[in-house]
């Protein structure tokens, strides 16, 4: 199995080239950014500029406010994502199980699944109020499709010799569900449920950009209603950082869940 | 010897693109227990078929299989089965693998692990206990699937071309220690095969389908000695006339597929 010494050591050197030449390229952006400003090319009023977002991000940190705002967001996009995670994925297996079902559901689930849910986001305000129920229900109404329509894929794509051989080693119904469909289709709802968090999230902050009276989402509203870039920025940013942690969590669960998977050479 | 798998009249056909393809046509064998039995024919005679009516994967549409004079009707538990393809779970290690049907018939874990620890002996996999499927070679796939198909102490074996998938040189080996297990546990097992070598080098007899719907054309009794090698024989004088008088059944309907 293990990699040889030479190969290790040749991946260890490209790695740190590559994480080099990541940095590289940041910092000749943000040095164009802050050229460009610098030397009057933009005011800083449209596009801000790296120092000033820099010390923004500063500002807030040390206030304390953003720490409300980053709550609240990651308040509504979690419960959003669990509670749609859990109804899509349970959804799913039903409808991998029910053919009937399924064939019943298809045209509905088809539709709802192609309205951009966003659309959505006036009416459960209208009904939810501006609180975070209303954005929790838009995370919601994203994440459950992605997760419906992933593990039952999952649970459909199931290798057929494995489910026989298991029932010829003496299966019932129930342990192929538990023992083969449920293991086999991890790796599709994994997929689905890092696709899942990024969509939560955008449900979150689309549903406090409309309206809100805190979250992320407001902040760059209200700042951007003030012609304020740099408090847009600073959102953006510190937006991003969550979005990217919260990938790599999943990726984390996904590697120690998912050991069994075959290495792909170079991921 | 005793009776153990009696097939009666037993025809089969599938449904390919809305036309009816018979597959099995009035095939009657039996095999006695305790007795190696192997199946050859060209591709598509029916042979897998007649193995999944067999372990009651599927009724048949005419005849019956009976096993110690019961009609066999649904999945029987004392039948263990083996296909080409290794259908490892690829989220299990070895051991969990070869665990699975110990698990599945509701053993506590502590009598499950000692059974697939001991198979995994058996079939020289102790080293690979904690390895995933994607891990192992073919040949050590193969292998698992072996134990896994052992450790629920099956009475009897199907085969369906288990070492058709392998490499030449791990084919040899594989067939030396499966005959190695089998010589020590005497199961009865139907191995179906395309390998005439292999067929005549491990069975007490060897039965010749035809062309579809499968038929029996021959049946062959090997009456080599036991203890047997799979290598050591093949270059007998008995052994050649065996495959001959084999091949000259196999030829015919090998052709006429063509």
């Amino acid at each position: 199995m293990g990699r040889s010494p030479i190969r290790s050591r040749r991946d260890a050197i490209e790695r740190v080239w590559t994480n080099v030449w990541r940095l590289g390229l940041l910092a000749v952006l943000a040095g164009i950014w802050e050229g460009a400003t610098r030397t009057g090319l933009v005011t800083p009023f449209w596009i801000s500029s790296p120092t000033l977002i820099a010390r923004d991000i500063w500002k807030s940190f040390a206030g304390g406010n953003i720490y409300l705002h980053i709550g609240v967001t990651l308040w509504e996009a979690f419960v959003g994502f669990v509670t749609g995670a859990v109804a899509g994925i349970l959804g799913g297996f039903a409808l991998a199980r029910w053919d009937r079902l399924a064939r019943v559901l298809d045209p509905y689930v088809t539709a709802l699944n192609s309205l951009p849910r966003v659309a959505l986001a006036p009416l459960f305000i209208l009904w939810f109020g501006i609180g975070l129920i209303s954005k929790i229900v838009l995370a919601f109404s994203l994440v459950v499709f992605i997760l419906l329509v992933n593990t039952y894929a999952g649970a459909k794509n199931v290798d057929q010799d494995l489910v026989i051989i298991t029932r010829l080693l003496g299966a019932s119904r129930r342990q192929v569900t538990t023992k083969v469909i449920l293991p086999a289709s991890i790796p599709w709802i994994f997929a689905g449920l890092r696709l899942g968090l990024a969509y939560a999230l955008i449900g979150a902050v689309v549903g406090e950009v409309i309206v809100a009276q805190a979250g992320l989402g407001f902040l760059i509203s209200a700042a951007a209603g003030v012609f304020n870039t740099t408090g847009v920025f600073t959102a953006l940013i510190i937006l991003m950082v969550i979005a990217m942690l919260l990938n790599e969590l999943m990726k984390v669960a996904e590697r120690k869940l998912l050991r069994w998977r075959p290495q792909i050479p170079g991921a | 010897m005793r009776r153990k798998i009696s097939v009666e009249n037993l025809s089969h056909a599938f449904d390919i693109d809305g036309r009816t393809v018979p597959v099995l046509a009035d095939v009657s064998l039996d095999v006695s227990e305790g007795e190696f039995l192997a199946i050859v024919g060209p591709s598509g005679c029916g042979k897998s078929t007649l193995l999944n009516i067999v372990s009651g994967l599927f009724l048949p549409l005419a005849g019956r299989v009976t096993i110690d004079a019961t009609p066999v009707d649904k999945i029987n538990p004392r039948i263990g089965y083996m296909f080409a393809r290794d259908a490892l779970l690829p989220w299990r290690t070895t051991l969990a693998n070869v665990a699975l049907g110990p698990e599945l018939r509701g053993e506590s874990p502590p009598a499950r692990e000692a059974k697939a620890r001991e198979l995994l002996r058996v079939t020289g996999l102790e080293d690979f206990a904690r390895s995933y499927p994607s891990q192992l070679s073919q040949g050590m796939r193969q292998r698992v699937s072996l134990a896994r198909t052992l450790a629920t102490d099956p009475d009897i074996l199907l085969m369906d071309e288990p070492f058709g998938a392998l490499d030449a040189q791990t084919k040899l080996v594989l067939e030396e220690e499966f005959l190695r297990i089998w010589e020590r546990d005497r199961k009865t097992v139907i191995f179906v095969t395309h390998d005439l070598f292999e067929a005549i080098a491990m069975a007490d007899r060897v039965a010749v389908f035809s062309a579809r719907p499968g038929r029996i054309k021959s049946i062959v009794g090997i009456d080599l000695p036991r203890p047997r090698s799979v290598t050591a024989g093949r270059f007998g004088p008995h052994f050649q006339e065996l495959y001959d008088r084999l091949w000259d059944d196999l030829r015919y309907e090998v052709v006429a597929t063509r």
